[in-house]
């Protein structure tokens, strides 16, 4: 984990998940497409299953905009767009990571301490398969390509 | 006895545990004529999914794999499955590269259990519902909770690559070895982490504790040298006395009808493993200081309570910075940063002490290195039937109580633990099957 992060950077982006968890992984996936695709006014991070770590890779951000697996009932591959600076978000939706504190507490554990930073940008994708060793399943893979899409988008519209 | 009556004079307690992917656990109550009948508790077990998939892959690539069972404990893992596999290959590791191997430990331990010490159970004793609450009223109690964590992910970081999945521990030692200078870097941050460690266990140590004391069989390794990590005899406070290559003819691991993970028992009863039992029979390689502090506070050992976990956990952080401080002192780069491995086939044995207790790992590998079998027992697992003696013991006193304030008491016995699912315990919702008079 870097331990001072730059500061020039408009938008910080951070990808969650367990790389070998199925669609869990897809918040990291999506992360490492977006580093190819955005310029370098965007700071990428892949940061699997990072739990209350979570806070420090936020440090020093203005604009956060996190990638997570999410469950909660809804079809698989579908893409929420959350904003955890107005209040907190559900977290039933982002489970919590096994006896780790997961993404939601990590976010209110921030906003409780005031390190939360000013805007921060959830983007969830409703997971369908977690099995270990299994790749992304189809819904998921199709959302993947959209989520990175809708990021890399809202990246550019920002330095617009 | 019509069904209606039945349901009238019935109480279930069901806990629905929820964890991230690992799918639910629950804890299942049923109450009879004022007495608790049956304690069921279910929790769902991420390394039986990793058995499987480590089948056909090739030695080399099991640490990276295992390390991805838990984001909290990846050395742990990490340590068992290379140990096991050093066993089958005929390796020794040793000098520096051991002490390499404790080192990291000692961060895992610091990270894992300031975590659990801060954020998960200091706010069952302090009356809040969880860490964020508490972090709003005492704001410098959880930062200093969190630096000592990142302190320990600091060791993590620098040995393991990273402090999430450690990519650097190999068979044979690591893939990169850190320079002299590169240890000493860590030394301050260790040393404001060593005072603030001796301040966390006088702090929980005036803690109010509940008065139970259950009679438990501690299991935990046993060095003749050092507080155990990577090596040593099983040993339990009952006597037994055995290698881990003999952990499966002791250690007995059986289906229960009401969930799909497996308990585990020694000679057919219940054990308690973890940081707790871990103290207990390892007392006498404490350093000085610990021993001291431990004086001061008014500890008495053996610790019999377990909610004096959060003691033990904070008891081993201050251990491990004074660990990871001495081993720091006497580091000199090792000349290869890992011993050559020669591929045989066999079996290989190994249980190490993750923060939470022992993890057993055995690897079958065939000539070419590739895993033919892979089995995982965590801890967790072996605790289970050990927490629901405890519920058992500890629910007469709450039946009084509604539904609601039994089953955070519940969850307040389950989480001194610190199983996988203790995070997830907020999420409980509780149902109490009470059948005859209520």
């Amino acid at each position: 984990m870097k331990k001072d992060r730059p500061h020039s950077c408009a938008i910080r982006i951070i990808g969650l998940g367990n790389g070998m968890r199925g669609d869990d992984a897809v918040g990291l996936l999506a992360a490492r497409r977006i580093r190819q695709e955005v310029g370098d006014c965007v700071e990428v991070i892949e940061a699997e299953m990072a739990g209350v770590d979570l806070i420090d890779l936020m440090k020093g951000a203005h604009s956060v905009m996190l990638i997570d697996a999410a469950r909660s009932r809804q079809a698989p591959g579908t893409i929420h767009r959350l904003d955890a600076s107005a209040g907190p978000i559900g977290s039933q939706m982002f489970p919590r990571s096994s006896h780790a504190l997961g993404t939601v507490d990590a976010l209110e554990l921030a906003r409780a301490m005031g390190v939360l930073p000013a805007t921060v940008i959830v983007y969830g994708v409703e997971v369908d398969n977690t099995e270990a060793g299994q790749p992304l399943s189809p819904l998921v893979a199709t959302a993947l390509d959209e989520v990175v899409a809708r990021i890399v988008q809202e990246c550019e519209a920002h330095h617009a | 006895m019509t069904g209606k009556e039945e349901a009238r004079n019935t109480r279930t307690i069901a806990v629905d545990l929820v964890a991230r992917v690992e799918g639910e656990g629950a804890l299942r109550v049923t109450v009879k004529d004022g007495t608790v009948q049956d304690v069921e508790l279910k929790i769902f077990e991420p390394p039986r999914f990793f058995e499987a998939f480590l089948q056909g892959r090739h030695y080399s690539e099991v640490p990276d794999i295992v390390a991805r069972i838990c984001g909290i404990c990846p050395v742990a893992y990490q340590m068992s499955a290379v140990h096991a596999l050093e066993q089958i290959f005929g390796l020794q590791v040793d000098g520096a590269l051991r002490d390499l191997r404790r080192l990291i430990y000692c961060g895992e331990w610091i990270e894992s259990h300031a975590l659990h010490v801060y954020m998960l159970q200091a706010p069952d004793f302090l009356g809040y519902d969880s860490g964020i609450a508490m972090a709003k009223d005492h704001p410098a109690v959880v930062t200093r909770g969190l630096r000592l964590k990142k302190a320990g992910n600091a060791i993590m970081t620098l040995l393991g690559g990273r402090s999430v999945h450690p990519v650097s521990v190999k068979v044979g030692g690591f893939s990169r070895v850190p320079r002299r200078s590169e240890l000493e870097g860590l030394k301050d941050e260790l040393l404001w982490a060593r005072d603030a460690a001796v301040e966390t266990v006088r702090w929980v140590a005036g803690f109010e504790y509940p008065e139970f004391t259950p009679d438990y069989n501690d299991v935990a390794l046993s060095h003749p040298d050092e507080y155990p990590f990577n090596e040593g005899q099983i040993v339990a406070s009952s006597g037994l006395q055995i290698s881990a290559t003999e952990f499966e003819q002791h250690f007995i691991e059986h289906q229960v009808a009401y969930s799909n993970a497996l308990h585990c028992s020694l000679h057919g009863s219940s054990y308690l493993v973890g940081p707790l039992a871990r103290l207990n029979l390892n007392f006498e390689h404490l350093m000085p200081l610990v021993k001291q502090v431990l004086a001061d506070c008014a500890v008495a050992l053996p610790l019999r309570n377990p909610f004096h976990g959060i003691i033990a956990r904070s008891v081993e952080i201050l251990y491990a910075l004074e660990e990871s401080l001495r081993l720091i002192e006497r580091y000199e780069p090792p000349p290869v940063s890992a011993q050559p491995v020669v591929v045989r086939p066999g079996t290989g044995m190994a249980c190490t002490e993750a923060p939470r207790g022992i993890l057993y790992h055995r690897y079958q590998v065939d000539g070419a290195g590739v895993i033919r079998e892979a089995k995982i027992v965590p801890p967790t697992s072996q605790n289970q039937s050990r927490v629901e003696q405890d519920l058992r013991l500890f629910l007469p006193r709450l039946l009084d109580l509604p539904d609601k304030q039994i089953g955070l008491a519940c969850e307040r016995v389950i989480r001194c633990y610190d199983p996988c699912i203790s995070c997830a315990t907020h999420f409980l919702n509780l149902e109490i099957t009470r059948e005859g008079v209520a």
